[in-house]
């Protein structure tokens, strides 16, 4: 069975100073068809980026090392016009943010549509049919009404709606959602972890769940791995990772979670220090799996 | 709460129209020397509105904040300015409330600038770095400029800022929403430790329900523009008596078995914001799956359901069974 995306040894660095900063060292993984991953870690610890050398999305500066493998396909080497004919279609990204990755000045409907347009060559007539129909499926109320607003006169949770529905307009075979809910509150990013469960069951896509919010990934994923300082340093099925965490990180980030029950505490648990930064010695170290998440450093020269 | 002429903070009846809109309708509730009171709420259900308004950043329509038995809404500048000093606020967005062409240090100096005119620059910055070592940064940080350290570092500063002139009262309106889990825990200990060290009276407003629960002595629920419930957490968590607040409390993800008593499904449809001008009766009456008749004619008063614990709807004296809708 083909993957739908194989990563091996992915490097990224970006220029900075003279020197290379090291924002991913050796980032392999493998993400079969429909299956749902989670992707944990802190800011910085080079998650998103990952997925952004996937999506052939990074900088201009980076350099990238490695080979991103998309159903057989090689994206890194790929050029443009391959890469345009995959992205948007089959492989997809909901970012963090609906209000800038829509655009404030077309119609919810143009921008549904054009996906088609573009992607399927559909008229813009057969276009607007279907983007009325995704929208349906990702319940938003009143879809036709909805075509013809801006992305400003929707609500947060809604533009994320049309984000998801934007998505899953070719039926990709893998979406990669970069922080989906985190721009939202609680009861409205319940409904989006819903709606994404709902359409993986319908549509049977891969999704990779992009998330420092362990509660949002560990609903929906089937796997999860634990990025830290630019490397996995964990994977594990979700059930596993949550009851058994192996790597010390990983335990001590379960811990810093509040819980709505049991004794409250005077103090919250939190991770001492800061993570290295990337570049500094620790990070380009080969990681030093000592007690308590370390290598963090000492707060007080927190990457100064 | 016999000694309510001991309050600090007392806030009646407050109103905060935007046009047509009403984001705070009339809200009431006190805060004590020392206390810290939670605030939740879903988005727009005007939990920042209201800490504006307590502040008059933004002007109210209607009420009266009594700051130690002054109402502010009515002092005049100079008397508002003064009390200013002792209300202070720390911002969701640790970068965007700091002048990116301001040092960091300068940040925090300025309310020593503003109150303290009488300081001589040297022991200005001898208080500046005791206060950027309290809050965990080196003091040589202060030479830098907002763009150049990290999302954590940045909200110490913003504390640092506030808690410079030992306020009275610190409002925090979603302080550790932007911040990583792992960053979080150390931001909100810091803020507690801050605190317990000055005495210092707290409104921490977060949509981080575990968070609040730890942390509060009493929890205040907001919903569309209106105090519906208010508990002591331990009370709150284990037995909320207002639907809302059961619903806000099952939308949280867990990755640990759901607190007793919380509804496993409850589906809370699109946050109805702008059903906060319902011309009569529950604003959460359409979203309730057990509201009746009555709920669509009265207004709920916020009544005392259990020592301490108010509550603001009709059937708050039924145990109501958890339900679940229909999806």
């Amino acid at each position: 069975m083909v993957p739908t995306l194989s990563i091996q040894d992915l490097c990224i660095s970006f220029p900075r100073r003279g020197a290379a900063i090291q924002a991913v060292q050796g980032v392999s993984l493998c993400i079969a068809p429909s299956e749902c991953v989670g992707i944990i870690g802190e800011s910085g610890s080079g998650k998103t980026q990952v997925f952004m050398a996937a999506m052939g999305l990074l900088a201009s500066s980076a350099a990238v090392s490695g080979s991103v493998r998309f159903e057989g396909g090689d994206l890194l080497t790929a050029d443009t016009a391959v890469l345009n004919r995959v992205r948007g279609s089959k492989l997809t990204m909901i970012f963090q943010d609906p209000m800038t990755s829509l655009a404030p000045h077309l119609k919810i409907g143009t921008q549904l549509a054009e996906v088609l347009v573009c992607h399927s060559g559909m008229s813009w007539r057969d276009a607007w049919n279907s983007a009325a129909r995704i929208l349906a499926r990702v319940r938003v109320p009143d879809p036709k009404r909805r075509l013809h607003q801006y992305p400003h006169q929707l609500s947060g949770g809604m533009r994320q709606r049309v984000m998801i529905g934007m998505s899953l307009l070719c039926e990709p075979s893998l979406v990669i959602a970069d922080e989906p809910t985190s721009a939202l509150d609680v009861t409205v990013q319940a409904q989006l972890i819903e709606l994404l469960r709902a359409m993986r069951a319908e549509l049977g896509m891969a999704l990779v769940l992009i998330s420092h919010d362990l509660g949002v990934v560990a609903g929906l994923a089937d796997r999860i791995l634990v990025m830290y300082a630019g490397r996995i340093v964990e994977s594990a099925p979700a059930v596993e990772l949550f009851s058994h965490a192996r790597h010390p990180y990983t335990a001590e980030m379960l811990k810093c979670i509040p819980s709505l029950s049991g004794p409250r505490l005077a103090r919250l648990p939190a991770l001492a220090g800061s993570p290295p930064s990337p570049a500094s010695g620790l990070w380009a170290a080969p990681l030093h799996r000592g007690v308590h998440g370390s290598p963090r450093v000492a707060a007080q020269s927190d990457r100064s | 709460m016999n000694a309510a002429a001991d309050a600090l903070l007392r806030v009646k009846d407050l109103r905060v129209d935007f046009g047509a809109h009403a984001a705070v309708r009339g809200v009431s509730f006190e805060l004590f020397e020392g206390e810290t009171v939670g605030l939740v709420g879903e988005s727009g259900s005007g939990k920042s509105t209201l800490a504006r308004a307590i502040l008059r950043l933004l002007r109210s329509a209607h009420g009266s904040v009594e700051w130690r038995g002054k109402d502010l809404l009515t002092a005049a500048p100079a008397e508002l300015r003064a009390q200013r000093r002792d209300l202070q606020i720390v911002f969701q967005d640790p970068l965007s409330s700091l002048d990116p062409r301001m040092r960091v240090g300068d940040a925090i100096a300025e309310p020593l600038r503003v109150f303290e005119p009488g300081l001589d620059a040297r022991e200005r910055a001898r208080r500046v770095a005791a206060m950027l070592e309290r809050v965990g940064l080196a003091a040589a940080m202060g030479v830098r400029y907002p763009h150049e350290i990290s999302g954590g570092q940045c909200q110490r500063i913003g504390i640092a800022r506030a808690m410079i002139l030992n306020p009275k009262l610190l409002i925090c309106d979603e302080p550790v929403s932007s911040l990583d889990m792992s960053i979080q825990g150390q931001i909100i200990n810091l803020l507690l430790d801050l605190q317990r060290d000055a005495g210092t009276a707290m409104l921490f407003i977060s949509h981080n329900l575990a968070v609040v629960r730890h942390l509060s002595h009493r929890v205040l629920v907001m919903y569309a523009g209106k105090v519906v419930e208010i508990a002591a957490p331990d009370a709150l968590f284990a037995s909320p008596r207002h639907p809302y607040t059961m619903a806000l409390l099952a939308a949280v993800p867990a990755i640990e078995p759901k607190p007793k008593g919380a509804p496993a499904a409850l589906r809370l449809e699109e946050p109805a914001a702008s059903a906060g001008a319902p011309g009569s009766g529950c604003a959460y009456r359409e979203r309730c799956p057990y509201a009746l008749a009555v709920c669509a004619s009265t207004v709920p008063p916020l009544a005392q359901a259990a020592t301490g614990h108010w509550v603001a709807c009709h059937r708050s004296h039924e145990a109501l069974i958890p339900l679940s809708l229909p999806a």
